[in-house]
């Protein structure tokens, strides 16, 4: 390093036009550049996943995202997470409650209500706190395997599905942990409930 | 397996310290490389375009004026597309023009790389606005943050009278760090489902028959930057909780290591630069030692959960859900909070506000010592500041003049040190006092009693630490709080930069002092104890009465 700091960049003027410069300039490869670059080039090498990685139903109509998950209000559905924003993806998030706000624990003693009178066969100690908790994004699409089990008597008997028929529809949509390690066991609702409607014919 | 899943990520991360950090060293170093031939023609190109003829070295003051010019500029262009982004094109969605304090928060928030986010991406931004203001803002606020960090530790390791030329630095770290990583990572997020288009927002027939809307945008794009920059930032509203931003724990883990490596590294490429590698490993394992132990007590805390939600009959053997999603769990969304409120990065992928009180407690004490891991840069030059304090502290303690690396540390340098010492709580606890005594401070709080305190208290120190994380229930997005926490995030990232920048400028031009037996080893396991000790004392004396108010006191109160 040399010395000459009071030279060449060293005075204000020129520091204010090349601040101006490399600003332009950044803004242009960082701001417009990189991203159509990004944007090309992952349409080209992996469209399905660029584009939302949509899941289409038998009739293949585009029914959703496999990521996004959707409200299901018909007892013959398995049903996904508390979303206070009703899973619209237009928006995300959620009431973000603490701990200690009661409109939280108002909220979850309704939800065991609820659970109560529609599924009278399995006691609510059974119930994961994960099927009755609001998720982050409001847009949860997985359960855990357990939260997709307790609902299989329900189910039955609403749809005449034999239980064990819908175990192993269960079972063949459990997703294991990332590589055997990372994350947790889950189910996606979504295609859990496409497979369920295929299986009745609807 | 939760302990295990946590402890691979981790033994990666230290994996990567090593190679990661001579890179950078290599980087910055201006010494001959083989990185000049594949980076050097495009480097020159720049060079020309902006009009930098030489790139002598430049005095800690012409640095200073340099990245504030720099920002400067980049801020008035920000702030005009975002006011204007109704008439710019890439506006699919016909998203309006930005409110004048919210763009004053936003454009601060993105060039301190504090990404406080008062908006919602989905509604608020038009692609034009996610591209040319919050990315670009990504790259060059970490750049700057970055060079900032090499200069000072040019500044405290070399002997001269200047610290290096900013916008080489500057350059640099964009076409040999942040670009090309950032590129390779957006395209591995996209093959793993990470999204990237410029069509609108999305309109299904869902299963039960109802239409659903899905926003959708260039996601991936951001998400490698915003991690990789340790901005944090997210495209949208519920940031890397959304299954857009972040899919899957594989996801989750690549994004993980991409906010932490850098920071972790950056000790070590000040080792090279002290030619001391023991002298690098001792600041490493200093934070490491701090972020173990606030990690233990996150992952603990999440999964005993809370006893209002525990008591009421249902199984809560997984832990505290609300508010995390099932893909990640407990491990890694507790891994997740403790390294991006270590590395101030800011991302969440649960809501932080939803967390139990000592969970919740273990983001905001990390922002408050703000020197575990650190943001882009700043983290390394806070935690030499606290080496140094601990170098003053032990001199005093046994009457002899301190040095630091071979150089007296005088009452100027002290002084410097301790305005950026307290500048930090200052500016933390003085705003959450007065939005207290307003009814516009205090009618944003969503959650009653004791929480409420923590949420005021965690949206400034998240602002100050240049973080940008959120008790996200706090109703932010109103003329008090925008210019409040504008404020805030930008003494929070200047006061401290501009002085250890003329601690560097001051350390440069001294005398080295030979070593001899009576020297204080800074580069041992009794420093590295010293080092933790000073931190955690700092940190105690000035912000314990406040946490007792919030976190502690939700704790105990909670049945």
């Amino acid at each position: 390093m040399d010395s000459q700091s009071k030279s060449g960049s060293g005075n204000g003027f020129s520091i204010l036009s090349v601040a101006i410069r490399i600003s332009i300039v950044f803004m242009i490869i960082c701001g417009i550049l990189y991203p159509l670059a990004s944007t090309g080039a992952a349409q080209l090498l992996f469209p399905h996943q660029a584009n939302g990685s949509l899941l289409k139903d038998s009739s293949s109509e585009v029914t959703g995202s496999e990521l996004i998950g959707q409200s299901f209000t018909d007892p013959g559905f398995f049903q996904g997470r508390v979303s206070s924003i009703d899973h619209n993806a237009a928006g995300s998030g959620s009431n973000n409650f603490a701990p200690s706000n009661p409109a939280l624990i108002e909220r979850t003693k309704a939800s065991i209500e609820e659970w109560k009178a529609n599924n009278p066969e399995v006691p609510v100690d059974q119930v994961p706190i994960a099927l009755i908790t609001n998720s982050g994004s409001g847009l949860d699409p997985h359960i855990t395997p357990k939260s997709a089990s307790v609902q299989i008597p329900r189910i039955s008997k609403v749809t005449g599905l034999s239980q064990a028929e819908l175990e192993t529809l269960v079972k063949e949509h459990i997703e294991g942990r990332d590589l055997g390690l990372f994350g947790e066991e889950r189910v996606n609702v979504l295609k859990l409930n496409l497979a369920l409607s295929a299986k009745l014919g609807k | 397996m939760d302990i295990l899943q946590m402890l691979v990520v981790i033994a990666v991360l230290v994996l990567l310290v090593k190679p990661l950090g001579t890179y950078v060293y290599h980087v910055f170093s201006n010494e001959q490389n083989r990185l000049d031939k594949v980076y050097g023609g495009t480097e020159q190109f720049i060079y020309r375009l902006i009009g930098l003829k030489r790139r002598e070295g430049m005095s800690w003051k012409v640095y200073a004026l340099s990245f504030i010019a720099t920002n400067i500029v980049l801020v008035a262009f920000s702030y005009l597309i975002l006011r204007l982004q109704n008439a710019l094109p890439f506006n699919p969605n016909a998203i309006g023009s930005m409110e004048p304090t919210l763009t004053f928060n936003t454009v601060i928030s993105f060039m301190t790389n504090t990404n406080l986010q008062h908006y919602s991406g989905e509604s608020s931004l038009s692609y034009f606005s996610q591209m040319a203001v919050i990315i670009m803002m990504m790259f060059t606020s970490a750049a700057t943050g970055f060079s900032a960090a090499i200069a000072f530790v040019r500044g405290i390791t070399s002997k001269g009278k200047t610290i290096g030329n900013f916008f080489e630095d500057f350059v640099k770290a964009h076409t040999r760090i942040f670009l090309p990583i950032s590129f390779i990572f957006t395209l591995v997020l996209v093959a793993l489902q990470v999204p990237q288009t410029l069509d609108p927002t999305l309109t299904v027939k869902t299963l039960e028959g109802a239409m659903q809307q899905i926003a959708i945008g260039p996601v991936a794009s951001l998400e490698s930057i915003k991690h990789l920059g340790t901005n944090g930032g997210g495209f949208f509203g519920a940031n890397s909780a959304h299954p857009f931003e972040n899919p899957s724990p594989l996801t989750n883990v690549i994004e993980i290591l991409c906010m932490w490596a850098l920071p972790a590294a950056l000790p070590y490429t000040f080792g090279l630069y002290a030619k001391n590698k023991k002298q690098g490993w001792v600041i490493f394992s200093a934070m490491m030692c701090l972020f173990l132990v606030f990690l233990s007590v996150a992952y603990t805390s999440e999964k005993v959960g809370s006893p209002a939600m525990n008591t009421l009959g249902i199984d809560a053997s997984q832990g505290s859900m609300e508010g995390k999603e099932v893909r990640f769990g407990i491990a890694q969304s507790a891994l997740f909070t403790t390294v991006t409120a270590a590395a101030t990065t800011g991302t969440v992928n649960n809501m932080h506000d939803t967390l139990t009180p000592l969970g919740g407690l273990v983001p905001l004490a990390e922002m408050m010592l703000n020197v575990v891991f650190g943001g882009k840069g700043v983290g390394l030059i806070n935690m030499l500041m606290y080496a140094i304090l601990a170098v003053f502290i032990c001199g005093l303690m046994v009457g002899r003049t301190p040095e630091f690396l071979g150089r007296k540390i005088e009452p100027r340098e002290m002084k410097l040190i301790a305005i950026a010492i307290l500048a930090h709580p200052f500016i933390i606890l003085v705003p959450t006092a007065i939005a207290f005594m307003t009814d516009l401070g205090q009618g944003a709080i969503s959650n009653p009693g004791f929480h409420g305190i923590s949420q005021v208290l965690y949206e400034y120190t998240s602002a100050a630490a240049n973080n940008g994380s959120g008790f996200e229930g706090l109703g932010d997005n109103t003329p008090f709080w925008n210019i409040s926490t504008g404020l805030v995030m930008l003494f929070g990232r200047y006061i401290s930069i501009i002085a250890m920048l003329a601690v560097a400028g001051s350390l440069v031009r001294k005398q080295p002092v030979p070593e001899t037996i009576g020297t204080f080893r800074t580069d041992n396991a009794l420093y590295t104890g010293l080092l933790i000790g000073t931190v955690l004392l700092i940190g105690a004396l000035t912000f314990l009465p406040v946490i007792v108010l919030g976190p502690v006191a939700e704790y105990l109160t909670l049945r």
